[in-house]
């Protein structure tokens, strides 16, 4: 069991991450605080998935024209680079969609905390 | 890098994430996850995905926080104080038992950085193999995402676009009429 | 209306700063074949570059105006992109085949890194008029009834 704990740092930041982000997302009644939680999740999911893609012992995947290419092996995976490149982008555009829904909300509420914003609408 | 490195900027990007959450002060909270996007990029950075840690920093660490800030500007920033700590049993025996099986599945998972693991294999080396032959740019990410992938990033401009129409349209008054 | 800020230093670094920073994204934009970068970067550096100044010095008039309509240009954007993959699609490719432009005298290799280029400039307008887009939309019209 130590050995599971001790030799996956990576995945044990994530699980403390996501796990947490999720956490703030149930239990905050702030919604602000419920959108910082929401970004801790996003970005705890893009590192899992850049830790997939590190491999021992290599560089980064730019090939240098004037050094011929080496072998695979010798780069970093640049197929899960790709995929949060996306994710990261999606993610700032959600929330701002998020942030305006906040803000409509308080225009017509005058308040950020959940359980006030439940009272006026009943 | 260094296991050293690697535990030392995984550790603070834990603690970043947990001050951003347990501060009372919702601008001071932002700008702690500022910091924690910092870190997040510097830590990818080191593992190699040079790309996405410019990326993370100059739209995660930038765009992000001056969204939240502009938001927190024009309403209250102070998160009111509870009578008392809620504690929520079954949210905390729910995440505990998702933490157990995320664990117990991590066992599974290749060990960091091995070179014959199942993600590099197949496609992946053969982006790396022929792409500066095919494409002319030895900047491997950007090739596969504009040209192998293009369908993808074409998808993603898209969902920009969405979400500045979706802003627009969520904060219209009553006397917008030149919209 | 936001007014500009009082503090003489906040003003002479966005001076100094604004110009710095749009050389920095085309170089981010341009170089992003060679280098790390690409046209995300570049997209949200140039929306920094003018946002900078709308913070520092305040806006008024026309370039309010400018800044409502700045979600056109989004769209001009993702036009530039299902254009440059439409091309092909007319002239007996795939779509989003860069190797099929008709572009005169140049080899497949070299018409795709063109193509990566063209498509890379669309994302880049996309992104800078749609990140300057929802700040306006936060900051006008968030405020008030």
């Amino acid at each position: 069991m130590a050995d599971i704990l001790f030799s996956r740092p990576h995945f044990i930041a994530f699980i403390i991450l996501f796990l947490l982000g999720m956490y703030i997302m149930v239990v905050c009644l702030n919604l602000v605080k419920k959108l910082i939680g929401m970004y801790i999740m996003q970005t705890s999911i893009i590192l899992f998935f850049i830790t997939l893609a590190v491999k021992a012992d290599s560089t980064i995947p730019i090939i240098m024209p004037s050094v011929s290419a080496l072998t695979p092996e010798a780069y970093a995976n640049p197929l899960p680079h790709v995929l949060m490149l996306t994710a990261i982008v999606v993610g700032v555009s959600t929330l701002g969609v998020s942030l305006a829904m906040v803000l409509a909300l308080y225009r017509q509420y005058n308040t950020l905390e959940e359980d006030q914003i439940l009272g006026k609408v009943k | 890098m260094t296991l050293f490195d690697d535990y030392l900027l995984l550790f603070l990007v834990v603690v970043m994430a947990l001050g951003a959450v347990f501060v009372r002060d919702l601008f001071s909270g932002v700008l702690t996850l500022a910091a924690y996007s910092f870190f997040l990029a510097l830590l990818w950075a080191g593992l190699g995905a040079v790309d996405v840690a410019f990326t993370e920093a100059v739209v995660g660490a930038g765009l992000s926080t001056l969204f939240f800030l502009v938001a927190l500007f024009l309403t209250s920033h102070k998160e009111k104080v509870r009578k008392q700590a809620q504690v929520r049993i079954v949210t905390l025996g729910s995440l505990g038992i998702l933490g157990f099986l995320l664990l117990f599945g991590s066992v599974d998972l290749p060990v960091v950085g091995d070179p014959e693991s199942l993600p590099s294999k197949h496609i992946s080396s053969h982006y790396l193999k022929n792409s500066l032959d095919e494409t002319n740019t030895p900047n491997v990410v950007t090739a596969v995402l504009a040209d192998y992938r293009g369908f993808d990033t074409l998808g993603e401009t898209t969902v920009i676009f969405t979400a500045g129409i979706a802003c627009w349209m969520l904060l219209r008054r009553r006397d917008d009429s030149s919209t | 209306m936001i007014r500009p800020h009082d503090s003489v230093i906040v003003h002479t670094l966005a001076r100094v700063f604004t110009p710095i920073i749009q050389l920095f994204a085309l170089y981010v934009l341009i170089h992003g074949h060679d280098s790390p970068g690409g046209g995300f970067q570049a997209g949200t550096l140039f929306a920094a570059s003018f946002l900078l100044p709308i913070i520092a010095f305040g806006i008024q008039g026309s370039l309010a105006a400018l800044e409502k309509r700045a979600i056109i240009l989004g769209g001009v954007g993702i036009l530039l992109y299902a254009g440059i993959g439409l091309l092909p699609l007319l002239l007996g490719g795939e779509f989003l085949n860069y190797g099929k432009l008709p572009i005169p005298g140049m080899e497949t290799a070299a018409l795709r890194h063109w193509g990566i280029l063209g498509v890379e400039i669309g994302v880049t307008i996309t992104v800078a008029a749609t990140a300057v887009s929802i700040y306006y939309s936060l900051r006008e019209r968030g405020e008030g009834q």
